[in-house]
Formats: structure tokens, sequence, C-alpha cells
């Protein structure tokens, strides 16, 4: 009993003490602090990455691809049906992304992958990164007439800055934009008339105006009009391809083959955070991508934005375009004319809940040649990344501990000077009666008393700064003026922070595992104490 | 080995030496005491006589090099560190020149510790109005009910030593051993401590061995042992020897 009594009035009375276990509080505080946000972001990373691969990637090594995806896929089925929830086949290619802007040429190097409408959703979260809540539930790559989101659906704040640019997208900005440049070709033509009477000088100008609009606008009626003439030939397989190239369009009322191309690639975001955007849903962009032919070829063709793509990862959202797969066989020369049968580059995988992902992969590895086929899970895509991941956080976590490490040895110098104080208290003590582990045990209790103020007080210290890390940083950024978390670098509107109570629960036993341990040796010593030289102590 | 005719406590050709360096310094050269049961013994002597080590051996706070002493007729000597500390514990209460009260307790914590010693906390919780009633009813006998909530830094010396001999004897033990009690006190406050002290072997016939340097200190008690060089001198009852 004198053992609890004594520690709570060493507790109270040392004032010094405490003051040592000021780094145990900070130490664990920290810890927790930094775990949180490297779990967030570990978490969300993996999220996203994995909602952008499925399970298990299926893929050849060639770029034409494989013949026959629905064989593959039964195959894949039998060795490993259990397992398996959903298939998908896609075509991925590398290409270039071509737009205007203002008179401009944009090109962005990009990866056009070609996938299933209808399948390629079940595989993956593809469908949640979509702007358009119909596409959301229901992939369609023709043109939706507006309600895209403007303000982005993955984000729980309502404060943040909107997409006020994706208001009217869709058929009304494309008919607005058809619009647009018919009243500035008869503007331009009747300029052209006045300027043919008027002098010289001004003809020139008309020109350049024209060679402008002539890439701007007239696209699709210019390649209506090149292929015009070699549209009745009925032998042309080019035209047999592609039959609605065939035919004059009308812009305002019909779409090329409709993409979805990621966001970063049509937007970037300012200086305030608002997006500012390059290509709206409705406008046209013009793709040139290698053939399957043998050297490939390079081809070009007009296609429509219909909806963005956003993972919130810069990498993806930067790179990826894609396209209804059927469409990309047909363009790229993918299907066999004797056979039919189109070649895809990969079939996407997913599996069941609590599959085991490296068995299934093991499996397809013995049944398809690796030399033909690589199979990988979304993991070894992004082994180097999340292995990096790893490993900073177990250096990050040796290093913050030898904070704590460090508090022990406060901890131990303090032990000693009390121990020292104390001695003739131990004297006394001993001369009533205590044995020698009593007064061990009175300041080892004290040592996790100690630990437990600190660590009790790092915890919620750390939790709530972890739950609260969003006010914090906006009062940080207000009070400096300096941007802590640029949220265009990650895509994340605020800094994810999760908290996990098993690794919350070890880094308060090691505190007091630590608080503990170096109470030990003054301990030790306090136990060790001659009666009689201890009550002779002055 | 017993003998009961030799009362409560007895100690036979006592033997110890400290090692200081290389020399050994021989404190206690084969003492023999005998105290009686409800007797009141000075032992005297000068400074390094070897008294306060004849004491702290009695109540086992240290070990003797040989010798036996025994307590009640069992040997006492030579047992493990943890039948001591319970032994100490129970049937030795000790009172110090410099009082030794703990600093963080108040005086009545401090009467209370050595209960608190003995028992475990469950245990505590259960005894603990009993023990309390006690220290309290030790406290007003000596004239400190009203201070039971004081830390020691707040009480006067002989207050103090007040406290310190309720702690003693809130045990009940079967002996008491005083170390210069008075040694820090004035010499009215020196007087009431030992009227105390002697009021307790009257009515309570408490057993008390007083360790002294001081002749009329020592004269207080019912016999005097005087040591010398690690060897008892004489032991003259008092009454004999102020006749004489």
């Amino acid at each position: 009993m004198y053992k609890l009594l004594l520690c709570w009035r060493y507790l109270r009375t040392r004032w010094i003490a405490l003051a040592s276990v000021v780094s145990v509080t900070l130490g664990v505080a920290t810890m927790i602090v930094v775990n949180a946000v490297m779990a967030g972001f570990s978490h969300e990373m993996q999220t996203r990455i994995h909602g952008i691969l499925s399970d298990i990637v299926f893929e050849s090594h060639s770029l034409s691809g494989f013949q026959d995806p629905q064989w593959h896929m039964d195959e894949i089925r039998r060795a490993a049906g259990d397992d398996i929830a959903g298939m998908t086949p896609t075509v991925a290619v590398p290409a270039m992304l071509n737009f205007q802007v203002r008179g401009q040429w944009v090109t962005r190097q990009i990866m056009f992958i070609g996938i299933d409408e209808a399948s390629h959703a079940q595989v993956s979260d593809f469908g949640r990164y979509l702007q358009h809540p119909a596409n959301r539930t229901q992939l369609s790559f023709d043109l939706r007439d507006g309600g895209y989101d403007t303000v982005d659906s993955q984000q729980t704040e309502s404060t943040l800055p909107t997409r006020p640019a994706l208001e009217g997208a869709g058929w009304p900005h494309r008919r607005m934009r058809v619009e647009r440049e018919r009243l500035w070709r008869q503007k331009l033509e009747a300029d052209k008339r006045v300027g043919a009477a008027a002098a010289a000088p001004t003809r020139s100008v008309d020109q350049q105006v024209d060679a402008v609009l002539a890439a701007t606008a007239a696209d699709a009626p210019a390649v209506a009009a090149g292929t015009d003439g070699t549209a009745t030939a009925p032998a042309d397989p080019f035209r047999k391809a592609r039959p609605e190239e065939g035919t004059r369009m009308d812009p305002a009322k019909e779409q090329f083959t409709g993409i979805v191309p990621g966001i970063g690639l049509a937007s970037f975001r300012d200086k305030e955070g608002i997006d500012r955007f390059l290509v709206l849903p409705g406008d046209d962009v013009k793709v040139t991508f290698p053939t399957a032919a043998t050297p490939p070829k390079a081809v070009s063709d007009t296609f429509t934005v219909v909806d963005f793509y956003e993972s919130k990862m810069s990498e993806y959202d930067s790179n990826f375009v894609f396209v209804p797969i059927a469409a990309l066989q047909r363009m790229r020369g993918m299907i066999d004319p004797q056979s039919g049968l189109a070649s895809v580059n990969s079939i996407q995988i997913k599996l069941r809940e609590g599959a085991d992902l490296d068995r299934v992969r093991d499996t397809l590895r013995k049944v398809f040649p690796a030399d033909l086929y690589s199979v990988a899970t979304w993991r070894d895509k992004q082994g180097p990344l999340l292995m990096a991941v790893d490993m900073e956080m177990s250096v990050l976590n040796i290093l913050l501990f030898l904070i704590i490490a460090v508090a022990g040895f406060g901890i131990l110098a303090i032990f000693f000077m009390i121990v020292v104080e104390k001695t003739r208290d131990i004297g006394i003590l001993k001369s009533l009666g205590a044995g020698s582990s009593g007064i061990a045990g009175i300041f080892l209790g004290y040592g996790l008393f100690l630990g437990i103020v600190g660590a009790g007080v790092g915890l919620a210290l750390g939790l709530g700064i972890a739950w609260n890390i969003n006010a914090i940083r906006a009062g940080v950024e207000w009070c400096t003026g300096q941007r802590v978390f640029d949220p265009s670098i990650y895509y994340f509107y605020k800094i994810p922070a999760i908290v996990h109570p098993f690794t919350v629960a070890w880094i308060i036993l090691g505190a007091l595992g630590i608080a503990v341990g170096s109470s030990v040796l003054p301990a030790l010593r306090a136990a060790r104490l001659h009666p009689v030289e201890a009550l002779r102590h002055e | 080995m017993s003998d009961t005719s030799a009362g409560l406590l007895r100690v036979r050709n006592l033997r110890k030496s400290y090692r200081s360096g290389d020399s050994r310094l021989e404190v206690l050269r084969g003492v023999d005491f005998d105290l009686a049961r409800g007797e009141f013994v000075s032992v005297v002597g000068q400074s390094g006589s070897g008294k306060s080590t004849l004491l702290h051996l009695m109540g086992l706070l240290d070990g003797a090099d040989s010798g036996e002493i025994t307590l009640d007729g069992t040997r006492i000597d030579g047992l493990s560190a943890s039948r001591r500390d319970r032994l100490r514990n129970t049937c030795v209460g000790m009172v110090f020149q410099s009082y030794h009260l703990l600093p963080e307790l108040d005086a009545l914590e401090n009467v209370l510790a050595p209960l608190m010693v003995r028992h475990g906390v469950f245990e505590w919780l259960r005894v603990r109005g009993e023990a309390r009633g006690r220290a309290r009813e030790l406290l007003d006998r000596f004239g400190l009910g009203g201070r039971l909530r004081h830390k020691p830094r707040q009480l006067s010396g002989g207050e103090m030593q007040r406290v310190a001999i309720a702690r003693a004897l809130v045990t009940s033990p079967r002996v008491l051993l005083a170390d210069e009690p008075t040694g820090n006190l004035d010499e009215a406050t020196g007087q009431g401590i030992l009227d105390t002290l002697g009021e307790l072997n009257h009515a309570d016939g408490l057993s008390i061995v007083l360790v002294t340097h001081d002749a009329a200190v020592a004269r207080r008690a019912d016999r005097i042992v005087r040591l010398a060089a690690g060897r008892v001198e004489e032991a003259v009852p008092v009454a004999a020897r102020m006749a004489g």
C-alpha cells in the first residue's frame, strides 16, 4: 500500500520528474501524428492505385496483343475459377493527344486504353472517378446532355472551390461551340467579301485568320469533305471500318467516338486551387496512335471528349485516356479479317473478396507461359512505390522512437537523483520493515506512473492533432502565409489521417516500456541501499 | 537454545566489524546484553563505543558477524532478508535521533506507514478503519490530536519525535528501541519525550532500550549498561547506583 501512496505523493511533489516526461509526451504525440498521416497517405495511394488497376493484370508482352480474349478468359476461369469475380479485356497503346487551345495545338503523350464500357467498372473503381453522375453508375461513351458535376464528387467538404466550367459541358457546350464557329465563319466570309473590294493589306490578315479558323472549327467538315470523294467506292476497306466518316456529319447533332481523358490532361489547377479547363466534354480532340501492323504505323483520328477521369493520382490523371475497346481494335486493325476475332493486350481480373492474390497469380503463371504472357497483381505493378512508402514509414518510426529512448535516459538521470535525494527515506522505510522488492517497486511504479502520465498526455495530444490536422494546417497557413499542403500536387483536398488503434497501442506500450525500463537501474540501486547507511545519510 | 528466564531480548557474544578500505574496524567485540520483559534499559557510552550498532543489530537493520540474538526465546540472527523485514515490522519499534519521518506524508500517514508496509493494497482497504482509529488514539494520547494532517516540516522537533514514537508503537511491538531520541531537542522538550517513554514503560509495561550518551537521560531507565570499545563495561541498576 505504501508503494502506491508514495508513488502518488512523489508524482505530485516532484515537478522535475514530470519535466523529464515531456519528451515522452512529445515523442508519443509525434509518432501518433506521423503514423496517422503516413497511413492516411499510404491508404489513399493504395486505394487509388488499386482503384485503377484491377486485382490481377494478365498481359501480353507484344503491343499487338493476343487473339481471342474469350478463349483466354475461359482458360483463366478454368484455372482459378473459384476466386474470380469478374474479368474484362483491355487494349492499351502509347499515343499522342492533340487539342487546340486558342488557336494553338497542344500535344500530350498519353496511354490510350480501350475498355469494355459494360464490364470495366466491375473489375476496378473506374466508374467512381468519372464526373457525370450517370456515367458513375454505367459508363456510356455517348456525350451527355449536361449535368456534369461542378463540385468534385469525391470531396466531402463543401467549402472547396467548385468547377463552374463544367456547368454547361456536354451537348449544350458542343452546340454553342458549333454555333459560335458558324457565326465566325459567316463574319469572316462577309469580311472577306468586303475586303476583296477594299485595299490589299487587310487581305493578308484575313488569310491568316482563315487559316486558323480552318484548323479550329472545320475539322469535321474538312475531314468529311476530304473523304467525300471516296465515299462512294464500296471496295475501300478504310471506309468499311469507319462508316461514320463516309458521310457528312453535323457536329451540332452528332459526335465522334467518345473518349474519357484523365482530368490532368485537360485542366490545370491555378493558385487559388480552382481547376481551369482547356478542353470540356463536348469538344473534339485528335489522337495519334500506332496500328497493330508490323512495323506499326501512326494513324490519327478525331474523338469527342465525353467525360473526365479523376483518380487523384496525378500520374494516371495526366496520362490515361479511355476509349471504347471495339473502336480502338478496329482503328488499330486488331481484328483478324478472316476469323473476325479481335486481339487484346490484357485482361483485367477481379478476385472475390478475401481471395489470395499471390496464389491466384502463381496458378495463372503456371498455366500461361511466361515468355508470352505476364501475370501480375496490382501490388506487383506498384511494388517499388508501395515498398518505398513502407520503408519510409519504418525508418521514420525508428527515428521517432529514438526520441522516446532519449527521454528514457532523461528519466534514468532524474531517477538517480531522486534515489540519492530519498536515500534517508528509503532507510526509514526499511527500518519500518519494507523489503528490497518493495523499495524497488516504489521506483518502478513511479516510473510507470510517469510513463502513463507522459504517454497519456502524448496520446491525447497526438490524437487531437491527427483528428484535426486539416484545421491545424489551415491555422498554420493562415499564420505563416506559407502553403503547407498543396492540393495540386497530391490531388487530395485535405491531408488524410488514419489512426490505427494497433499502432497507437504499440507506441503507448513502447513508451511505457521505456519509462519503466529506465527506472529499473535506479530502483535496483534504491533496493540495494543498506538500511543503516541510508539512515545515516544526510 | 531458548532460555525463558533470560527475559525478552538476549544478546550473547555479539561481534560486528566494518571494513573501511584495508583496515578493519571492530565495533562490537563480544557483547552480552539482556532485556527483561517490561524493563527500561539505557545503553550509554562514548561516540564510537558501538551502542548504536548494538541497537541496529537488535533492530535487525544489520547482520552480526557472530554471536546470537534471541527474542522471546527465538533466534533472530541469521534469518532470511524477508523474515527479517517481517520481524522488524511486527516485533520492533524504532525511534531515532533525527525523527526520520517521511516528508511527503502527514502526521497520521507517517504513523500508519508501518501498517501500510505490512498490508497489501486490498488488505489495507479492509483494515484501514481500524488502523486509523489506533493511530489517532496514539496521536491523541501524545497531544497531537489537532495536528493529524500536518506535514513533518510544519511540526516542532518535540512533536515530530512524538509522531515517531506513535509510529513505532502503532504495530504494538514487543520492544521499543530508541537511538538518542532527545539528542536534537532542547532540555525541556527532551524531558517531555523521556516522560512519555517512562509512562509507556510504567503504564503499558513496554520494554524499552534507550541508547544515549547523556548520563542524565540514561538515569531515567531502570538499569544502565555502559559500553566501551565494543564491550559491556558495567551493568548497573540505577537504584543501586544512586544508593551507592
